[in-house]
């Protein structure tokens, strides 16, 4: 009798369990060469097979060794879910089937003494969202009537930039008319309400950082969608700082502060201004935590940009240096306006907690008036890499929040003064647009997505634990690995194409709530369009109940 | 629906003429009120032209209350008219059971205070004396300023005329600016506060169609000037935008419009002046309104104006004579009134429009 090993792992710990026909394999070996996890292997297996050559029956018992494909069981090697061996096969004979009884985060930590760690958002509880229990229950009629999508023009600009109160605008009245002293004015840019989010080049492929570059070069200047783009973390190819592309992005320093030496070597030779300075102090999917990025991803490229060796790159979860608010608007705040002699807006990128509030009022009060933008970062925002442990066991849920934050403004008085953007899951159930409609009217000038254009690319994974290898630098469909082979499995000019036809598509989308409701610019803070079924979603944000 | 209409006149006019206007075009179900501003007056108040008028609909409590606030305060009543009543059975009114048009003498104290103190002095006095008639639900204020009278009243505008012999022409009882409503808004309860048109510090201003933006706008105002309360309709929400952007930023007319329907971001870009125009936009875009509005304006110096929503989608015409012009929701009003008038010379007010009547009764139109 064979030894049973119950303390090692075996098949059925697994999150995922292939199911295989040898019948239908043909042993072409597409899967296991596709399979960038190595979680299935070409094996032998022993048949015993009992057959009969006679004209009359005379069974006789062969033992044959037969090549299979067979499921790695390993603590590092083991099927992920992603369905690319399925995609792969030609004759279906091979696929990923979820395992409900896995043990697999147990045996893990109980194997290797090391925290679990993966890319990607699932939570504990992926159920419905706050979202997606607010309907858009105004609908303009007889006294107002609806306008037409098609037809109208609509004003669907957000403004990125520190918006002083009127009475502090330097404007004089000269022969009837207002002139402005532009000298004193914080810099506001007018961008679409929705701007990809901050998502790394270190932590995405440069293939795909470079198709969401192509997509927003191409929004802004064939289909005249101004949208913008975050660089996240780690610094940006010189040749694009010293681009006119410069203009459509966003720079982003985190904690680490990788990559801003040589962003501000090129300033020199930059022949735009960058569309914004976006300082993160915190991450919805993983708040509390700083940026992790395996040694696996630090390609020689990224080593290059972020001018650092081939290793861990831990950026700590605050910017050593700054501990408080105070502090950090005096020196950060500052020193990015001046260093683009305060011509760029620069906004700051925090996780919802349960004191964003508090941070947001202590940002109205800013007596400088240089906080351009308050980015409000909740749970399911995709990621890199995290410790699961911090994926499923911390964060907010971004809506609540956000409608804390501009009631708080309104309360004072100052809606709008920091433009409030919001995001974590937008876009998590498809629809962009209706994410943003809602969000808007909650209070949002705009929001921020970004784990949904990895989607558009071509994301096998999703938010119930499919894939999510991100922090492996083994990505199967080339979007977040720097692996040379895997990369080239991305194609550029088609991730880049669904990304421009899916924003076509919600600007249409977007005008297409605008108009029932009879607004033809953004409706900010006009949460009375919205209602709710759900008594308790309604109370919270304060919405029409419905029923 | 609301219409609305507004008379200016080179002479002076008795409410009639605004009855006339607005009866013309009540339709059918148009029954639930009518309501006035007039300014600049004649007849018996001609000769108190600096000195505030309190105009009051309350209970005889209530009008003990305002009498002890404005005792207080050190106010000293000069003069007082109450509109001769005519009651008969049927007619389709919820009067209040006193109405009052009181003429005061500033405090003592305020006799060589500046204008400002003066004016805010009246503001506060009406806030309180609203506040107080509020609690007791004793009655309205509707407005306590030099040389303007307010009415607002509940019912059929016809018997309403009927109810205060406004059908009567009386050389005693006019102005040289009337401003009219009938029926009151369609959202809300039907509430006297709720009736345009709506008066403030000098401002008027009346509206018909929807502000779907009310809750921004009014999510804004409340912080801006104690006197932005109420909100009993959301056009009211035009009103202090109005009295905001001329009165407390001190910016010219025309800023209100680029402020309340701004030009679409494409039209912004060439203009010289974008630079302002944006700042405009990004401050007071809480401001903005959304929705099919017209609006009809009275400035404290006596202009008169109008603009529309940025879609066009409320009807208004500008009809005038040499010595009169109006503004009004639809041209039946205007027929009527002015049948003998250049009808070719109407102004069907566009999108991007304000029109303009000065004190010489000269008529501009300025685009945005
Ligand atoms: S599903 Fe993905 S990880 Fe699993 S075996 Fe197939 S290719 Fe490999
Ligand atoms: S396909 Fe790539 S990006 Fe998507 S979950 Fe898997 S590893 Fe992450």
């Amino acid at each position: 009798m064979a030894t049973m090993k119950v303390n090692q792992i075996s098949r059925d710990d697994l999150d995922w369990q292939l199911d295989y026909n040898t019948e239908r394999c043909t042993m072409c070996g597409s899967c296991v060469a596709a399979c960038p996890f190595e979680a299935i292997h070409a094996g032998i297996e022993k048949r015993r097979k009992v057959v009969s050559d006679h004209l009359t029956p005379e069974p006789k018992v062969e033992f044959k060794a037969i090549p299979i494909i067979k499921q790695t069981v390993d603590t590092y090697k083991y099927c992920r879910g992603c369905g690319i061996c399925e995609r792969v096969c030609p004759n279906s004979a091979i696929k990923p089937v979820r395992n409900e009884d896995s043990r697999f985060a147990i045996k893990y930590r109980g194997a290797l003494a090391d925290p679990y760690k993966r890319g990607g958002r699932a939570n504990l509880s992926t159920g419905e969202r706050t979202l997606d229990k607010i309907r858009v229950g105004r609908i303009s009629q007889m006294t107002d009537p609806s306008l037409d999508a098609s037809r109208h023009t609509f004003d669907m600009l957000a403004p990125f930039g520190r918006v002083l109160p009127p009475g502090e605008l330097p404007i004089n009245v000269k022969d009837g008319k207002l002139t402005l002293d532009k000298t004193m004015l914080p810099p506001v840019n007018w961008i679409y309400p929705i701007i990809i989010g901050d998502m790394s080049i270190g932590a995405l492929s440069w293939r795909m950082w470079e198709a969401m570059s192509i997509a927003t070069a191409y929004l802004n200047e064939e289909a005249g969608i101004p949208i913008r783009m975050c660089s996240g973390e780690g610094g940006v190819p010189v040749r694009l700082l010293q681009s006119k592309y410069l203009k459509y992005t966003i720079l982003q320093i985190a904690s680490g502060h990788f990559g801003w030496n040589r962003i501000i070597n090129a300033m020199p030779k930059m022949t735009e201004d960058p569309a914004g300075v976006l300082i993160k102090i915190g991450q919805g999917a993983k708040p509390g935590d700083g940026g992790l990025l395996q040694a696996k991803k630090v390609a020689s490229h990224i080593q290059e940009i972020r001018g650092v060796p081939k290793a861990d790159l831990l950026s700590p979860p605050n910017h050593q240096g700054l501990y408080s608010i105070e502090e950090s608007v005096q020196k950060m705040f500052l020193s990015f306006n001046s260093a683009f002699r305060f011509k760029v807006p620069v906004a700051i990128k925090v996780a919802a907690s349960s004191t964003s509030v508090s941070v947001y009022n202590n940002l109205l009060r800013d007596p400088y008036n240089i906080v351009g933008g308050f980015f409000l970062d909740g749970i399911s925002g995709g990621t890199g890499a995290a410790n699961e442990i911090s994926l499923d066991h911390t964060g907010h849920p971004v809506i609540s929040k956000l409608r804390d934050c501009y009631n708080a403004a309104t309360h004072q008085g100052k809606q709008s003064q920091i433009p409030l953007w919001a995001a974590g899951g937008m876009g998590q159930n498809w629809n962009l647009a209706a994410d943003a409609f809602k969000s808007i009217a909650l209070g949002a000038n705009g929001i921020f997505t970004g784990k949904l254009m990895l989607q558009l690319a071509g994301c096998v994974g999703n938010d119930r634990g499919k894939c999510n290898a991100c922090n492996t630098g083994l990505c199967p469909v080339g979007i977040c690995t720097q692996n040379p082979t895997l990369v080239k499995r991305l194609d550029i000019d088609k991730a880049a194409e669904n990304i421009v036809n899916y924003f076509l598509s919600v600007d249409y989308e977007l005008k297409k709530l605008l108009a029932p409701i009879g607004n033809s610019s953004l409706p900010v803070g006009r949460s009375d369009c919205l209602i709710s079924e759900d008594k308790a979603v309604a109370d919270r944000l304060n919405i029409q109940y419905a029923c | 629906m609301c219409r609305i209409g507004a008379i200016k006149s080179k002479g002076f006019i008795h409410p009639s003429k605004a009855l006339t206007l607005m009866r013309s075009q009540q339709k059918g179900h148009d029954n639930s009120g009518f309501a006035m501003v007039m300014q600049d007056l004649g007849g018996r108040f001609e000769d108190y032209k600096e000195l505030p008028i309190l105009s009051m609909a309350c209970t005889d409590d209530g009008m003990a209350t305002a009498e002890e606030i404005l005792h207080k305060e050190g106010f000293i009543r000069s003069m007082q008219w109450s509109p001769e009543i005519n009651d008969r059975p049927g007619l389709n009114i919820e009067p209040m059971p006193n109405y009052v048009f009181q003429i005061l003498q500033y405090p003592k104290s305020y006799k060589y205070a500046p204008q400002e103190e003066k004016e805010q002095l009246l503001v506060d006095t009406r806030l309180k004396i609203r506040e107080a008639l509020e609690e007791q639900e004793a009655g309205y204020i509707y407005s306590f300023w030099p040389d303007v009278i307010t009415l607002k009243e509940i019912g059929d505008p016809t018997d309403i005329g009927e109810y205060f012999g406004l059908w009567e022409e009386d050389e005693e009882f006019t102005a040289r600016i009337i401003t009219a409503q009938c029926r009151q808004n369609t959202n809300y309860d039907i509430v006297r506060y709720a009736a345009h048109p709506f008066f403030l510090q000098g401002y008027t201003a009346l509206a018909n169609g929807e502000n779907t933006f009310y809750e921004k706008n009014m999510n804004f105002q409340k912080g801006l000037n104690k006197g932005y309360i109420g909100f009993e309709s959301d056009s009211q929400c035009f009103l202090y935008t109005l009295h905001y952007i001329h009165k407390e930023l001190g910016w010219p007319l025309e800023y209100f419009k680029h402020t309340i329907t701004p030009l679409p971001f494409d039209q912004l870009e060439g203009r010289e002046d974008s630079d302002v125009l944006l700042r405009i936009r990004s401050s007071l875009a809480h401001l903005e309104i959304n929705g099919p509005n017209t609006i009809i304006g009275v400035l404290p110096d006596g202009t008169v104006f109008n603009t529309c929503d940025a879609k066009k989608l409320r009807p208004v015409v500008v009809g005038r004579t040499d010595d009169t012009v109006i503004i009004t929701s639809e041209v039946t009003g205007i027929n009527e009134v002015l049948p003998d008038r250049e009808w070719d010379k109407d102004i069907y007010t566009n999108e991007r429009e304000t029109v303009v009547v000065t004190n010489d009764l000269e008529v501009h139109r300025w685009q945005q």
